[in-house]
């Protein structure tokens, strides 16, 4: 019940009302049985005898801050999605219209021509190099979990160093690519083409290119 | 004057002209002339927005034209405009049409771009097919 606060009018609010409310050191001992709520003591863990060091370092070398970097993969457009018809615009391959896969964990993406369509095998590409147009395939649900980025890295291969005799000497055979890639890439192929129309396979055949009268910054792709 | 002067002008600025804006925030739209101003300023409304006074610079006056009342409400002006059925007699015109064509282009995508082109050839091998053969026929005459 609330009590009339005449003669408490110089607190904010009446006493007896704010009774749940109190917060001062004695409710607080009050709520724990006349004694300051305690925590038990933290005893520390006691330390394994260890041997002190034979060697000491003559100076002080500064130890490095460490490093909590968590590496994520860049932040893909979102008008890049798999199934994306994407303009390849540097390299090999440039003008090129490929399809896009997916996005792998180094932040490339993965892109396929399909290979029978336009020689674009199914490779990584970054998409700072690439324009995403707004044709979207309708993907069948492929399977890329082995097309990772360790797929392509090549083959570490042991630098010589070139002696005189070596500089004049024939180039070394191109290595030829393993029957494996070549098997993925069809299968990858077989699964995606019966999924586009025949407009479709012939845009992704041709290249883009810039001619006369065209104005970029006024296309939409 | 018993006569009526020939006059050269076909398109008047008068209440109900039907204006299109050709500068500025409302770029590309149809407007009615609902009040004029002063020599150089109309009171321009339309059903989807607040009337506003644009400047004639800024309007290029149509062949379409609606009756209605001097500030006319928006209630009136849009039963009027309807009635007519205004705004897709204009979009038939052929103005109308070329600036749908026109907006068309703007927003074809690469594969629309490379579908045109595709059209336009496999139309010309056809026609030059065909012209080649009557050529032919007629240099053997």
């Amino acid at each position: 019940g609330h009590v009339s606060c005449g003669l408490l009018s110089g607190l904010g609010h009446c006493w007896f009302a704010l009774a749940g409310k109190r917060r001062g050191l004695a409710a607080l001992k009050k709520k724990n049985g006349g004694k300051f709520p305690t925590h038990a003591k933290k005893v520390a863990p006691v330390a394994a005898a260890t041997k002190a060091p034979r060697m000491y370092p003559a100076d002080d070398v500064a130890k490095p801050l460490a490093v909590n970097i968590v590496r994520k993969p860049a932040k893909l457009r979102s008008s890049i999605t798999p199934g994306t018809v994407l303009i390849l615009l540097a390299g090999r391959f440039k003008g090129k219209r490929c399809i896009c896969l997916g996005q792998l964990p180094s932040g490339l993406l993965l892109v396929t021509g399909p290979f029978k369509l336009n020689g674009v095998p199914v490779r990584r590409v970054s998409q700072a190099y690439v324009i995403a147009t707004c044709t979207k395939v309708n993907m069948p649900s492929v399977d890329i979990t082995k097309f990772s980025d360790s797929y392509f890295k090549a083959a570490e291969s042991k630098r010589v160093k070139k002696g005189e005799k070596e500089f004049f000497d024939e180039p070394k055979e191109k290595k030829a690519l393993p029957a494996e890639y070549i098997a993925n890439q069809k299968a990858l192929d077989a699964a995606i083409l019966p999924a586009l129309s025949a407009e479709l396979k012939g845009y992704l055949s041709s290249r883009f290119t810039l001619r006369d009268g065209d104005r970029p910054h006024l296309m939409k792709f | 004057l018993d006569q009526v002067v020939k006059m050269p002008f076909k398109r008047y600025v008068e209440i109900g002209r039907l204006a299109l804006v050709n500068y500025g925030e409302d770029y590309g739209k149809l407007v009615v002339i609902s009040d004029i101003v002063d020599q150089t300023r109309a009171l321009v409304d339309a059903p989807d927005m607040t009337r506003k006074i644009e400047s004639f610079r800024r309007l290029t006056i149509t062949d379409l034209k609606v009756d209605i009342p001097r500030l006319a409400s928006k209630k009136v002006l849009t039963a009027k405009l309807a009635e007519a059925d205004t705004f897709n007699k204009f979009a038939k015109s052929s103005w109308g049409r070329k600036l749908a064509r026109q907006e068309a282009k703007s927003n074809m995508s690469d594969f629309d771009r490379f579908k045109a082109t595709a059209a336009k050839v496999k139309k010309a091998r056809s026609v030059r097919k065909v012209f080649n053969q009557l050529k032919k026929a007629a240099a053997k005459k």
